[in-house]
């Protein structure tokens, strides 16, 4: 029974991005570390939520400087700079998390 | 009357979606079992009908297994999974995991691993989920009786728990509870903490045998002391609260459902918003619920789409700090959101931990 045992040699799955960029108040990318392997649009879209929801607090009379998105396999940290922000984007490595 | 159980095969391969659903369908439990070669095809189908099991590929164009998984786990908490691939990597597993998943598969190579997934199949067909609690990881059982089980047969082994953004070790040595862990306490202490959370998930490891030994009780005499702590501190709970202090500035009412949850060290402002996003949210604290609800919901689904589309798993918490307060978000998929504002003198490991036991506090 060959099927058993095929392989497939499909799509490669992406690893998730990994680096640091900044990007202006429209939330473009200024500058950054993020390997090209990361597709632009991935960088992009990440620059384009932090920057709105920069925008959003300050809209709703709640303005921080600072924000971190803990997911589970991921972390984004942001920090506001000058109307832009610098995004620090780290994968959580393949352990289990200790509590101790 | 038995119910058939519904499993959703989800792979790009239609030759192995043609030849796992004629395998899946000689089970005894003989379930219906749909195909789908794309992760949107699948999305639509969990939403047309209710399915217990889906088994995906994770390869696959436009949308990999992962992000398939990080929709499906947040929409369908009850739905079992099964990712089977033939992706050898260990961060891919641990990622798989993370996003809840019951079981991480390679594609069987012989007949004898064959058999041995569709018995894990027909293991995990076999259990029924309860909405109301348990702790899910092998089975769903209280998480007394997986202590006593692990202690009657006298095993070794540590019990990993988690529930919420927060988790906890047990190590079970020779059928004795020797240690227990969570972020705050070790010890006899931690054991309690784990024992009072209603529910979760849970993992049993590989046993530690260099653990050094900080519980000395037996673990019946722990079941017992846990027991009576929580039962005396839900009577607690169960009386009128009138004393709670408010805080300097706010005018926070004392007998709110939300003062329990202001109690934790620099808190300012408690904000839950339900499920459902018509109805008024519940505020501690705050003078403008409806404005920084609007933005929390906003805030919380931007976050969580862009997890989506990354494949970086759920969103487990998202905190900001400012030059005047802090905040956090923490969603539960029963409960709804709940956002809460700290003073701006909070250090950020202490918004963090403290943002924790306010979410384990809503949702137990």
């Amino acid at each position: 029974m060959g099927l058993l045992s095929k392989k497939s040699s499909g799509p490669q799955l992406r690893r998730l991005p990994t680096g640091t960029f900044t990007v202006d108040a429209l939330g473009c990318v200024v500058c950054s570390t993020v390997p090209q392997a990361v597709p632009a649009a991935i960088v992009r879209e990440i620059g384009r939520q932090v920057v709105a929801i920069f925008d959003e607090a300050r809209g709703a009379q709640l303005p921080f400087s600072e924000m971190v998105a803990q997911y589970a396999d991921f972390k984004i940290i942001a920090r506001e700079m000058r109307g832009g922000a610098i995004i620090f984007l780290s994968p959580k490595p393949p352990q289990l998390e200790s509590s101790s | 009357m038995l119910k058939q159980h519904k499993i959703l095969l989800l792979d790009d391969d239609d030759q192995m979606l043609e030849l796992y659903q004629e395998l899946l369908k000689q089970l005894p439990s003989q379930p219906e079992v749909h195909v789908c070669n794309s992760g949107a095809r699948a999305i639509a189908l969990l939403e047309a009908e209710p399915f217990t099991l889906l088994v995906t590929d994770l390869r696959m164009p436009k949308m990999d297994g992962l992000q398939v998984l990080a929709i499906v786990r947040r929409k369908y908490p009850h739905l079992r999974i099964i990712v089977l691939t033939g992706v050898l990597d260990e961060e891919y597993r641990s990622r798989a995991y993370g996003q809840g998943v019951d079981l991480f598969w390679q594609k069987p190579a012989n007949t004898e691993e064959f058999q041995l997934f569709k018995d894990c199949v027909e293991s995990l067909l076999d259990r029924e989920v309860r909405s109301e609690g348990g702790f899910r990881g092998m089975q769903s059982k209280s998480l007394v009786d997986l202590i006593q089980l692990e202690c009657l047969s006298r095993s070794s082994s540590v019990l990993h728990i988690s529930q919420g953004g927060v988790s906890g070790r047990i190590w079970v040595q020779n059928g004795e509870v020797i240690d227990a862990a969570t972020a705050n306490f070790t010890g006899e202490e931690a054991f309690k903490e784990i024992l009072s959370w209603k529910g979760g998930n849970f993992e049993i490891l590989p046993p530690e045998p260099q653990r050094p030994r900080a519980i000395h009780h037996s673990y019946q005499g722990l079941l017992l002391d846990s027991a009576q702590a929580l039962d005396e501190w839900r009577g607690q709970q169960t009386g009128a609260e009138t004393n709670v202090p408010a805080q300097e500035g706010y005018s926070g009412p004392s007998n709110s459902p939300l003062a329990p949850l202001a109690r934790f060290e620099g808190v300012e402002f408690v904000l839950t918003m339900p499920l459902d996003e018509q109805a008024p949210p519940e505020s501690w604290g705050l003078e403008n619920p409806r404005q920084i609800a609007a933005w929390a919901r906003a805030t919380q689904k931007r976050l969580r789409e862009l997890g989506e589309k990354i494949g970086a798993g759920p969103l487990a918490e998202a905190s900001g700090f400012g030059w005047q307060r802090h905040w956090a978000l923490a969603a539960d998929a029963r409960k709804g959101l709940l956002c809460a504002g700290f003073r701006r003198v909070l250090p950020k490991e202490k918004v963090e931990t403290t943002m924790k036991h306010i979410f384990a506090k809503w949702v137990s």
